[in-house]
């Protein structure tokens, strides 16, 4: 399988919520809640494109563009 | 076809609250339709009332949002007037089982062709955080401030019982098994339950200190284990998921469809 490469992190910041779930369950610890409890990616170069944060988003409020 | 394709996006955000559950199940429930690749014309969604039920409002398909507990009763005039199509039947742990216990367990015994999914969170929600029959014993709710003393069903061993001829179980922490789950119940042909443990953090977790969402998703991660697993026979503790129960049986539509011919043949 070709290993995917990330695009970007979509994230829909009226949707979301800030519960943190896709903070706590990425592998690579690439995201973060910022100051107005909204997820943004800290570190976007140690994304793997697995999409925890994607499938695991009670809010539908982040996907992973891949090229 | 990318999920939210399936959405009506004009009542997004939703309503659910911070880190809720059902949020999950919705999300998995569109992965496993998109996978399948359905149109949205051949699906019906019917739900009662609840915070779970809220989710026929969210997607654009056939939605049906009925009364409180019947919606496997409205769900099966559907199928019966069109059994063509596929009708998936989202309920609450007291939808399901409390409001309408007797129309789920009937809908098990007719083995009729319809896909309910019970979003297990263990208490009332919307209506702020009574105790439901799934809430368990010694747990705190609203309206059990000092431990509940009603013990709980156990949905699948039910279902089992009354005659669901697809049963499984899974949570909102094992989305990847929740999505191929929910395909493989709409594909059966009967009726199938799907048990979905998902977490209420605003009623149930704060009620009982379990933490957000985050660590009521962790906890299930600890206390569940794949079916027939060796951790279950060293801790006979934890709760099994996977298919629990598949088997075949005429279905309701079908041997329906089978009398009215042999009627209408006369004698």
């Amino acid at each position: 399988m070709v290993k995917p490469i990330l695009k970007e992190h979509l994230i829909n910041r009226d949707w979301c919520k800030g519960c943190g779930i896709c903070v706590a369950f990425c592998p690579k610890n690439v995201l973060e809640l910022d100051k107005d409890e909204k997820v943004f990616a800290a570190r976007p170069e140690d994304c793997i494109c697995c999409k925890q944060c994607e499938l695991r988003c009670p809010d539908l409020a982040i996907e992973i563009l891949t090229e | 076809m990318a999920v939210k394709d399936y959405i009506r996006e004009r009542f997004f955000p939703h309503i659910w609250c911070q880190g809720c559950g059902h949020g999950i199940v919705m999300n998995a429930m569109l992965r496993a339709i998109d996978s399948l690749a359905m149109s949205k014309n051949e699906i019906v969604m019917v739900s009662g009332i609840g915070c779970s039920s809220r989710i026929s409002g969210y997607l654009d398909f056939h939605t049906l949002h009925t009364l409180h507990g019947r919606a496997l009763a409205f769900a099966t005039g559907v199928k019966m007037s069109l059994p063509a199509l596929n009708i998936i039947v989202p309920m609450g742990d007291g939808d399901a089982l409390a409001i309408g216990g007797n129309h789920f367990i009937h809908a098990a015994r007719r083995n009729i062709d319809l896909t309910a999914i019970v979003m297990n969170n263990r208490i009332y929600g919307m209506t702020g955080g009574q105790f439901s029959p799934l809430s368990g014993f010694g747990t705190k709710e609203t309206t059990a401030p000092y431990g509940n003393i009603d013990h709980t069903f156990d949905i699948s061993a039910l279902s089992i019982a009354a005659g669901a001829t697809f049963v499984a179980r899974t949570t909102a922490y094992h989305v990847q098994q929740l999505t191929e789950l929910i395909k493989s119940g709409i594909l059966h042909e009967g009726f199938s339950v799907i048990e979905v443990m998902s977490q209420c953090p605003t009623y149930f977790g704060r009620k009982n200190k379990l933490g957000g969402a985050v660590e009521m998703l962790r906890q299930f991660k600890e206390i569940t284990t794949p079916k027939g697993s060796k951790a279950k026979q060293a801790n006979p503790e934890l709760i099994e998921r996977g298919i629990l129960h598949q088997t075949e049986q005429p279905e309701y539509c079908n041997s329906y469809e089978q009398m009215t011919a042999l009627a209408q043949k006369g004698k």
